[in-house]
């Protein structure tokens, strides 16, 4: 049994389709890329399974249990968890505040939640910064906050949503070692970058998004040499330059 | 080390203060005005929990606290049921209410919530204004009681057993408040008022924790209605179901800092005396006056000093830590932030 079943999801926002006719099996353990162009519908993809849209048609299933349609805490609950392409972190929070809101989750208790926050700071390097505000950190850092919070629930799957954006190099190689050493520990992942390179060394599997169509399934290696997919990053570079002039 | 003993020593000398208070000022002005400070810091306190924790405004406070006066008073009146068992219905009664108007509204964000609060509000003192069987918009009269026995919950001679109930009712919310803060729940509070979404994503519910929030705020407002209509012994529509009660109860929280323990106390102790003496010395020359000071007040808070006067002291402390002034305050930006270092 897969970990996680996606059956001919579909998401329309009025008449737009953001996400059409999705099928897409993740299998426990595996890191999975997920990529295609600005506006392909990846986001929207993430909030459909993680329960912040309701899909317009088409079923999740988690671990076989159909989870459609269940609200985002009940998803965090059942074991998926999820950072945001635009970071949410707790501003007026500190850093261990914000770890422990998520460590609450599994560990009711003050003094109970307040260690495992510190042991996820401790595996995600923001362990000195535990008592500045949130609102403080640099970009970076809060993305390896949103992502220990996320950690601290204990998920069984992950979802990243453009986690090594508007990093610079030896940030995302540390963000890369990051997902590594999860993946070590069985958390299956789902990887959304915009940018394929990021994922390739990183994923087992990748599939491609465009315009809502889910147009390939493969490996890295396929992948990069498939036309339809180079024919849609293409695609969005045309755009981009007529866009700016 | 050092500088627990040293709160420890404030907080004996306060308690004590406070427990003295109408034994070295005896002139009823002034006692009165005391009276009222505790009495707005508790409010104060009961709005925090949900518009400074949680981050849902309210104006429609007064819904709970003349809940609390009208059940207290009617049962004892009618019925002859002592306050002090009124006033736990009164809490129940508010408890239930809040639940029924919190429920629909807490799908509403931000502004949208405040005003469905306003609405809300006024549709209870329209109700009250307008139900006979409840004096309608005249109130009612509270018969006076001589004597004074505590469980008659009236005072003629010794006015300070007032003083010490509403002492007493303070005491428990900051217990309250300050049990909150090192639980669960007030970090998830907290959590929901930075990004409702992002709490979420944590696997909070939260609607449920919005509506325990409002249910504990509710419960506390209305036992401070019973203890309003036991002081004054007269309530209508116009005074427990007034806009200007919830608005006052905001303002103070507002004004000290919201999501602080301390901050409504503050904002009462500034705000209320203020209000008096201005009410004295204008006797009531200028009705809505007060409310267009309010509305000033709140603008400009939220405008220059979001976090109220509690802001403007954390700025001072981190100001004189950062050139060196002090080395017993650590720079950190919470009070439990040299708590967990035993930990680590
Ligand atoms: N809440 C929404 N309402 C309306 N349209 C939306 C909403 N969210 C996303 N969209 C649209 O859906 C399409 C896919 O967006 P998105 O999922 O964010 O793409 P990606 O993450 O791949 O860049 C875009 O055209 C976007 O404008
Ligand atoms: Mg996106």
């Amino acid at each position: 049994m897969p970990l996680l079943e996606i059956e001919g999801l579909t998401k329309q926002f009025g008449g737009l389709t953001a996400n059409h006719n999705i099928h897409l099996q993740v299998e426990e353990g595996e890191i999975l890329g997920l990529i295609g162009p600005n506006g392909a519908g990846k986001t929207t993809l993430f909030n459909c399974i993680t329960g912040f849209y309701p899909p317009t048609r088409g079923r999740v299933r988690f671990q076989g249990r159909d989870i459609t349609g269940w609200p985002p805490e009940r998803v965090c609950q059942a074991g998926i968890a999820r950072t945001f392409q635009i970071v949410r972190v707790l501003r007026e929070m500190t850093v261990l505040e914000n770890v422990m809101v998520g460590a609450f989750l599994r560990y009711p208790r003050v003094e109970e939640a307040r260690r495992h926050a510190l042991q996820i700071l401790e595996f995600s390097g923001l362990i000195d910064r535990r008592h500045e505000l949130a609102r403080n950190l640099t970009i970076a850092n809060k993305k390896r906050l949103e992502l220990a919070r996320a950690l601290a629930t204990k998920p069984r799957l992950l979802f990243l949503d453009e986690a090594m954006a508007g990093l610079n190099p030896s940030e995302i190689n540390d963000a890369v070692a990051m997902v590594r050493k999860l993946s070590e520990q069985g958390i299956t992942m789902i990887l959304v970058e915009h940018v394929m390179k990021v994922i390739m060394p990183l994923a087992e599997r990748v599939v491609v998004l465009d315009s809502g169509e889910l147009i390939a399934d493969d490996t890295p290696e396929n992948i990069a040499t498939n036309p339809r997919v180079i024919e849609a990053y293409l695609g969005e570079k045309y755009r981009a330059t007529r866009a700016i002039h | 080390m050092q500088r627990i003993r040293w709160q420890l020593l404030v907080l004996v000398l306060v308690v004590l203060l406070l427990l003295a208070f109408p034994f070295y000022v005896a002139q009823p002005f002034l006692q009165r005005t005391m009276i009222l400070v505790v009495m707005w810091s508790v409010l104060g306190l009961a709005w925090n929990i949900l518009g400074g924790y949680a981050g849902q405004v309210s104006f429609g406070h007064a819904i709970f606290f003349g809940l609390g006066a009208y059940t207290s008073t009617y049962l004892f009146t009618e019925w002859g049921i002592s306050p002090w068992l009124g006033m736990f219905v009164g809490a129940g009664v508010a408890v239930l209410v809040s639940i029924v108007i919190g429920w629909p509204s807490f799908r509403l964000v931000g502004h949208y919530f405040a005003i469905a609060t306003i609405a809300a509000g006024e549709i209870f003192a329209v109700i009250f204004r307008n139900w006979k069987a409840v004096g309608g918009a005249v109130g009612i009269y509270l018969p006076i009681i001589r004597g004074d026995r505590l469980i008659d919950y009236q005072f003629q001679e010794f006015k300070a057993g007032y003083y010490y109930i509403i002492l007493a009712m303070l005491a428990l919310i900051v217990l309250v408040t300050y049990r909150l803060e090192r639980t669960r729940m007030g970090y998830y509070l907290k959590a929901i008022r930075e990004d409702s979404e992002a709490a979420r994503s944590l696997g909070i519910n939260i609607t449920r924790y919005k509506l325990y929030a409002m249910m504990i705020s509710a419960a506390f407002t209305a036992i401070v209605g019973t203890f309003y209509a036991q002081f004054v012994l007269y309530i209508s529509p116009n005074t427990v179901f007034a806009l200007a009660i919830s608005i006052q109860m905001a303002l103070v929280a507002i004004l000290g800092g919201t999501g602080t323990l301390l901050g409504p106390i503050i904002g009462a102790a500034v705000l209320i005396p203020m209000a008096e003496y201005t009410r004295v010395y204008l006797a009531g020359r200028a009705g809505g006056l007060h409310l267009v000071v309010y509305g000033l007040l709140i603008m400009l808070i939220s405008v220059y000093q979001p976090a109220g006067l509690m802001g403007i002291y954390r700025e001072w402390q981190h100001k004189r830590a950062a050139r060196g002034m002090v080395n017993d305050s650590l720079p950190v930006a919470t009070a439990e932030g040299g708590a967990d270092d035993a930990v680590a």
